[in-house]
């Protein structure tokens, strides 16, 4: 139980932490998505990290293979990735269509224009 | 043959809809199949309801894979309940998208709108129906996604901020589900949510059962704009479509309140959450200070729907209060809120529909008159708005009154008065509406304002109808969020 022995967590929880804070720290909009990805992405390492046994092998029925790694990890992450995929290419299409209108990808401009907007109302 | 397959049939139909829409595009056939997917849902869920009260829970096998190893879709009295809601408010929003959405989408796009709105409807029945936690995830990100995609519709440009604010929260929030189903995984080695329950007693290393249980309340807690969580509320539901405000407002959010309920009460168990931890303490001060702050802020807000949303905040604030009494009364009231509160802000969002297609706007100043110009409309809006303060005779007052007991059975009076006093702000709210219709003479550019179109109005009375009828006749809804609230106590251990 060594802080060694689990540096899988610890890049997990560094990129964990570092995608959030980009999200959170970044006013660029597409910096942010950017950070999401990290964010979504430390997740497949929380999940896969444990599945793994040193020596296992696929989970094969076979006198040679004894030691197995689980699989269902992989198959849920795989599915994870998929959402994060699509997640991401529509926060990018969202981010194509705001360009368009504001002509800017930076928060505080688009909201500087906007609360313009409201006073000429 | 299809009775027995009614759970899996409940998403499968929505979901495979909504990609033929989108193959066959044609603006009619979507909206025709849109309206029959969503009244076979509704009928569907009735049917699934009925067979639970009859014969107690259904577990479904997907693909006959026997639980906990495959996926099972689990129906019991509380996601039954859920699912009738969620697909009663489709059934009654689809046909009045058609014209809604005629006046505020360009014509090539509405094939695709109603794709997206039947894709989320799979995605929200998913959520109620599934008994798997990470296939939970998958369908909340389904409806999530298809929402992004509804709200970013809006003719405002505004809508594309809101839609992009409400996919970083709301993806956050998934992802802070996610990292807690994947503790728990760690811990337990089962995906399955009854399974889970089960085998979390015999998990003595509480630290990562604790720090799942933070993870899926924040988490959870962005999905359900849980005060102080409800930033992306108020500007998605202000500039998203009116059709897509109303079937949001009246579901999605409900939707998420019962994924909370399933967690904290039937699997990480009464013990835990309100005996060890003080979640009840939280919850109970997140609410108070959720129905305060959001009625005080909706009483300022110069836009209806905006001025709705912040409303929407609030009674979000009534249901987590009555998950967070803990007690029969108090569970029977956030349930049966759930509900009522969906059909009366669906009723209110889909007469602002109306408005906003007429008027062409629905801030404050613009609709002077209102009372004198679209009365129908008008006066719907009224009832809706003294459900939402619980005045005897609609269904807000049944819910406020299972509340108030709830509160009085813990010895909590101040926290009944403050339940009492909040509804006063809502009066308040509810007043600058009546106001500006009744009280002021319309604008003279309004004088040749007609009432909205039937299309609109009719299922849009129909939900005014059900706040009324279910605050007369309580029969359906408080047995059913009773028996609800039954189940979610029953699990003490």
């Amino acid at each position: 139980m060594s802080l060694a022995g689990h540096y899988t967590y610890w890049v997990t929880i560094f990129l964990m932490i570092a995608g959030l804070y980009i999200v959170i720290a970044r006013g660029n909009l597409v910096k942010k998505l950017i950070g999401l990805g990290i964010f979504q992405t430390s997740v497949y390492l929380l999940y896969i990290a444990p599945g793994k046994l040193i020596g296992g092998t696929a989970p094969i029925l076979a006198a040679t293979f004894n030691t197995y790694s689980n699989p269902l990890p992989h198959v849920l992450i795989l599915t994870a990735i998929v959402v994060g995929v699509a997640t991401l290419a529509l926060g990018l299409a969202i981010v194509v269509r705001i360009r368009e209108a504001y002509d800017s990808i930076e928060e505080d401009e688009i909201l500087d224009k906007d609360s313009a907007g409201d006073e000429g109302q | 043959m299809i009775a027995e397959n009614l759970p899996a049939l409940q998403v499968v139909v929505p979901l495979l809809a909504a990609p033929l829409m989108v193959l066959v595009r044609r603006r009619t056939f979507a909206w025709l199949l849109a309206v029959a997917v969503s009244w076979t849902a509704l009928a569907i869920a009735l049917a699934l309801a009925f067979k639970v009260r009859e014969a107690g829970v259904i577990s479904y096998a997907m693909g006959s894979w026997p639980p906990p190893w495959g996926i099972e879709y689990r129906v019991d009295a509380l996601n039954s309940f859920v699912l009738v809601l969620v697909s009663l408010v489709a059934s009654v929003v689809m046909p009045y998208a058609r014209t809604s959405v005629a006046a505020e989408l360009p014509r090539d796009q509405h094939y695709l709108f109603f794709s997206m709105l039947t894709l989320c409807l799979a995605g929200l029945l998913g959520i109620a129906i599934t008994g798997d936690a990470f296939n939970l995830f998958v369908f909340l990100e389904i409806s999530s996604l298809s929402a992004y995609v509804l709200v970013g519709l809006g003719r405002d440009r505004r809508a594309l901020l809101a839609a992009y604010q409400y996919l970083v929260l709301g993806t956050i929030g998934a992802t802070f589900y996610i990292i807690g189903v994947g503790l728990l995984y760690l811990m337990t080695g089962t995906l399955n949510i009854a399974d889970l329950a089960l085998r979390l007693r015999d998990v003595h290393e509480m630290r990562p059962v604790l720090a799942a249980l933070a993870f899926i309340t924040a988490g959870i807690g962005l999905k359900l704009a849980l005060f102080p969580l409800h930033f992306w509320l108020p500007n998605a539901y202000t500039y998203a479509p009116s059709a897509v405000t109303a079937f949001l407002a009246a579901s999605a959010t409900k939707v998420s309140v019962y994924v909370l309920l399933r967690y904290y009460f039937l699997v990480f168990g009464i013990p835990l959450v309100f005996g060890r931890l003080p979640m009840a303490e939280v919850l109970i001060g997140l609410s108070v200070l959720a129905v305060v702050s959001a009625s005080l802020v909706a009483v300022y807000q110069r836009d209806l729907k905006r001025l709705f949303a912040y409303s929407s905040v609030a009674q979000i604030g009534y249901i987590t209060l009555g998950m967070g009494l803990a007690n029969e009364p108090g569970l029977t009231g956030a349930v049966v809120h759930l509900f009522n509160h969906g059909i009366t802000k669906g009723a209110i969002f889909m007469l602002l529909g109306g408005v906003s297609l007429r008027v062409g706007s629905t801030s404050l100043e613009r609709i002077a008159g209102l009372g004198k110009t679209m009365p129908l409309t008008a006066f719907g809006i009224v009832i809706g708005g003294m459900s939402l303060i619980g005045i005897p005779g609609t269904a807000g007052f049944i819910s406020k009154w299972y509340l108030i007991l709830g509160a009085i059975a813990h010895g909590y009076w101040w926290l009944a008065a403050l339940i009492v006093a909040s509804s006063l702000i809502a009066v308040a709210y509810v007043w600058r509406f009546v106001e500006v219709a009744y009280f002021r003479a319309p604008a003279p550019a309004a004088a040749g304002l007609a009432e909205a179109p039937v299309s609109m109005l009719i299922p849009a009375w129909i939900m005014v109808a059900g706040c009324v009828y279910f605050g007369l006749d309580t029969g359906y809804t408080l047995d059913g969020a009773r028996l609800a609230a039954q189940v979610l106590l029953s699990s003490v251990r």
